[in-house]
């Protein structure tokens, strides 16, 4: 049976930190699959615990009249082959059963829960002595470990549970060992040990609260693996004998298959509905406590966009956006965006976090994330409406019309494919090119994005090169297919100064040598005022002035604008104008490979949820 | 590539060691008078002590176990102390039914775990909670269950294959596909089941990640990101949990084999440990965690084919 609990708690370390407690078990008993199955838990448990009350006969007690008899008054199940009656059975076998895998239970917590702990919080020698035993007793099937122990100790189901117990501990000790990693770091587990309290008020107060609730549902799911196994034994015939068990009554209808074949179905019911009832009510608890019980349907109505409003001024002719707005359900976070783009121009759009500026730049390259759709206004590109146009038409203007360079370099390259085939990919399907032109195109871009060996880099993994390089290998891309706009979102945000700096001559070198226009997505009004024609700037969803870079920046008209622009700090020394990089040789893009290693890698993961966060 | 193959065995060597010692010991300590019991209860004493000295029971079992390794070294497992059969001999015999099991169980799964995963990952919706609910169910029962369904429903009631035997491959290809097919779906449903709840967990994670926004952005049909980009990341996860699962498939084996009276492994492991015949337990102990820790370094060369970043770990 499985060890393995696919089902397992892990993820769940996340939602479980912000549990609302108290509410917890009224949200159970409201979410419909927790209220059945905690509802046929408790049949099955109280059904078991009155066996001698509910039971018509002792379980043992048997008449070969009535062997495979059928039901009748005071026997509802019928007999089996030896002229016992199946519910007897069924509810004495169930208390044997049901304490048998409590026992396992609670020797896998005695063992598992406070070794996590311990494991977790202090790390060092013992947890990885203990990480080392754990990995042993997984890596060994439990029924043979069982079957083995049974020659050991003999048939006694209880020792054989605790052995049972022993074998899937390794899941609580995984489970805590994980969670307690995770808090130890947090700041709250800090402050508490600043402020003096001892480990084991830290552990009792802040780390047990938070494992809680995910060893209640790892329970719930070793208890249902724990059955299985212990009928599995029974089923065998090596658990204890005349004990009467699901697993035994199972295998007792086994043996009469061709006779009776309707013995199988009561066992093999107890059976299957506790289990069933132990993952669902793991399942529904982890919906409780992830508090996402109300299951969002992602289904698509086709809402026809609304046309837009008022088409003001001259529209540009290669990109330009009226009375744009963008939705997730009925929330619009994008309202009312007018914007144009003429080729050579590049055109900043500014504005501090969520104010919506990538949302519209996804919605000019039709990218949009689940759920956001534009739901008003018009975009055109090249002269034509793109709002309303089909997926394949849209799909087929992104790469060679409008190409896109995003935010967070290092997690926006497949880390699965060399830089090369990255770059050959889009060539190849997007122009057509046999894989020797491609590649050769290819080459020929990560040149031109001043890529100092080429051929090396090609070859290389996007682990294996710096965030500098991989800004330079998205442009690189953006270009691939000879684009006319390029959209870029942020694109040295991530970067550090000197990299920046290096990054946005390129862009400007690019943009000038191929007389492309650029939405520039960005929140620093310094490289507005180095690289901009125009800007728009905006603020909670809705772009408040357009203008020329100097007009906007000198004689602001809108009062944001005008905070915005007092947020930059006056005392500090102005940014001098922009000036190319000084031509020292080779500095730029030279695959360094120290430099992949620098601290910015080991925060990627958390650069790109910040993204992400953004992006949302 | 190759020197992560050899940590990877090194990793595994004393694994092998630890386990044997510590089999070896517990097998050890139950005071089961094994020569009486071969001679039956009534032989003299002097003829039972002889049967423990020729057995080499009246050793210290540290002494015993040392013995058993310098000849488990060179490949001398042993003889059963019941059935006097060379244990390597008799478990050479019962692997390859086994191994049926164990590959048709993987390509199965492997198979059928993916496309139900991916699909609903990619369509999420209703094909998203048809397949959940699928995955619930089939992790929610114990596999020895859904083999008697199985057996029940469509041996016993249609009688479309055999209840019960085996026929080798090299007899009968036919009649080998259907004496397997029965045991192998049963055994698939939890570890299909398992390994679907992962892949539509990583899918859904890779298809929000950036790049896969950026694949979209190159103008990239749909199609190509999901079966080139997003799969080829999300196995990487769903293959570790189709490595963990392995264990468990080869425990619920035993019970399988049994129900279908299947002559593998796993009958010939509860066969023989109820009589603690310690040199056939030992090689089958030996001969499940080589399977294991086998199967745990083709999972991890996979992932490290897949996944670039892994081969430095």
């Amino acid at each position: 049976m499985s060890e393995t609990a696919p089902l397992s708690a892990e993820p769940l370390s996340t939602g479980v930190s912000t549990v609302r407690r108290g509410g917890a078990v009224r949200r159970l008993l409201r979410h419909p699959l927790g209220l059945a199955s905690s509802a046929v838990l408790a049949a099955i448990v109280l059904g078991v615990l009155l066996a001698p009350v509910l039971s018509p006969q002792g379980p043992e007690v048997s008449s070969l009249r009535d062997a495979f008899a059928g039901p009748r008054a005071g026997h509802p199940l019928g007999f089996d082959s030896a002229g016992r009656d199946v519910l007897s059975r069924l509810l004495y076998g169930g208390r044997n059963t049901l304490s048998g895998v409590l026992l396992a239970l609670a020797v896998a917590l005695a063992l598992g829960v406070p070794a996590g702990l311990v494991a977790g919080y202090r790390g060092g020698r013992f947890d990885a002595a203990s990480s080392w035993i754990v990995n042993l007793v997984m890596a060994l099937p439990a029924m043979v470990v069982l079957l083995a122990s049974r020659a050991i100790v003999g048939p006694t189901v209880w020792v054989l549970m605790v052995v049972l117990g022993v074998l899937v501990s390794p899941n609580f000790f995984r489970l805590v060992r994980g969670i307690v990693v995770g808090v130890r770091g947090e700041l709250y587990v800090d402050a508490a040990k600043v402020s003096g309290l001892s480990d084991l008020r830290i552990v009792g107060r802040h780390v047990l609260i938070v494992v809680r609730a995910p060893i209640i549902i790892l329970m719930a799911l070793v208890a249902g693996i724990a059955v299985g196994l212990q009928a599995g034994l029974e089923f065998l015939g090596i658990g204890s004998g005349d004990l009467p068990t699901w697993g035994a009554m199972l295998n007792e209808a086994f043996k009469n298959i061709q006779r009776a074949p309707g013995l199988l179905l009561w066992p093999g019911l107890a059976l299957g509905l506790t289990n069933a009832a132990l993952v669902l009510f793991a399942a529904a608890l982890r919906d409780v406590l992830e508090d996402r019980g109300a299951t969002v349907s992602p289904r698509r109505r086709r809402t026809p966009v609304e046309p837009p409003r008022s088409v003001a001024g001259e529209r540009a002719e290669l990109l330009s956006v009226r009375d744009l707005a963008v939705s997730y359900g009925s929330r619009e976070v994008v309202r009312g965006v007018d914007l144009d783009v003429s080729a050579g121009e590049i055109v900043g759009l500014v504005g501090e976090s969520g104010s919506g500026k990538s949302q519209t730049a996804f919605s000019i390259l039709g990218i949009l994330p689940e759920g956001g759709r534009v739901s008003r206004g018009s975009v055109t590109v090249r002269g034509r409406e793109i709002v309303g146009l089909a997926e394949r038409e849209h799909r087929a203007l992104r790469g060679d019309v409008i190409a896109y360079v995003p935010q967070e370099p290092m997690s926006n390259l497949d880390p699965a494919f060399t830089i090369g085939s990255q770059l050959v990919e889009p060539i190849r399907v997007k122009l057509g090119l046999s894989r020797a032109e491609a590649r050769a195109k290819a080459l020929d871009l990560l040149r031109q994005v001043e890529i100092a060996d080429p051929e090396r880099v090609f070859g290389m993994y996007p682990h294996e090169i710096s965030g500098g390089m991989a800004q330079r290998v998205l442009i690189a891309g953006a270009m691939s297919c000879d684009p006319e706009l390029l959209i870029a979102d942020e694109p040295t945000t991530a970067l550090d100064v000197m990299v920046q700096a290096e990054v946005l001559g390129l862009l400007r070198r690019l943009q000038r040598s191929r007389g492309l226009g650029v939405l520039l997505v960005t929140h620093n009004l310094g490289v507005v005022a180095d690289l901009c024609d125009r800007v728009a700037v905006m603020s909670e969803g809705r772009v408040v002035e357009t203008g020329p870079v100097a007009q906007v920046l000198h004689e602001p008209r809108d009062p944001y604008t005008r905070r915005l622009l007092d947020a930059v700090l006056d005392d500090a020394p102005a940014r001098e104008p922009w000036t190319p990089p000084a031509d020292s040789p080779g500095s730029p893009g030279r695959p360094d490979p120290e430099d992949s290693q620098d601290p910015k890698d080991s925060q990627k993961p958390k650069d790109s949820q910040d993204s992400q966060e953004v992006a949302r | 590539m190759l020197s992560f193959i050899a940590r990877r065995i090194a990793a595994g060597v004393p694994l092998l060691f630890v386990i044997s010692f510590v089999t070896y010991t517990l097998l050890s300590i139950p005071d089961i008078d094994v020569a009486r019991q071969l001679l039956g209860q009534g032989a003299p004493n002097d003829l039972v002590e002889a049967k423990n000295k020729a057995l080499g029971l009246d050793r210290p079992v540290l002494v015993q176990y040392v013995d058993w390794l310098a000849h488990a070294l060179r490949g001398d497992f042993g003889t059963s102390w019941f059935t006097s059969e060379n244990v390597l001999v008799a478990i050479q015999n019962r692997v390859p039914v086994t191994l049926s099991l164990m590959v048709g169980v993987t390509l199965v799964t492997a198979v059928a775990a993916f496309l139900l995963g991916a699909w609903a990952g990619v369509r999420r919706g209703a094909v998203d909670r048809f397949v959940q609910m699928f995955a619930v169910a089939g992790y929610a029962l114990p596999p020895f269950l859904v083999t008697l369904v199985l057996v029940l429903v469509l041996a016993v009631q249609l009688g479309l294959f055999p209840a019960i035997g085996y026929i080798g491959i090299t007899e009968s290809f036919g009649g080998w596909l259907s004496t397997v097919t029965l045991p192998v779906l049963s055994l698939s449903v939890n570890a299909v089941a398992g390994v679907a709840q992962q892949v539509r967990g990583s899918v859904i994670d890779v298809m929000r990640q950036d790049y896969v926004r950026t694949l979209r952005a190159r103008g990239l049909p749909p199609w190509r990101i999901v079966l080139r980009h997003v799969l080829r990341n999300a196995s990487a996860p769903a293959l570790s949990v189709l490595g963990m699962q392995f264990v468990g498939i080869l425990g619920s084996a035993v019970l399988v084999e049994q129900i279908f009276g299947l002559p593998g492994l796993g009958s010939m492991t509860v066969a023989y440990t109820t009589r603690g015949d310690i040199p056939v337990i030992m090689g089958l102990v030996m001969v499940t965690v080589v399977l294991v820790v086998v199967v745990n370094l083709v999972v991890d060369v996979l992932i490290g084919w897949l996944n670039p970043k892994a081969r430095v770990a």
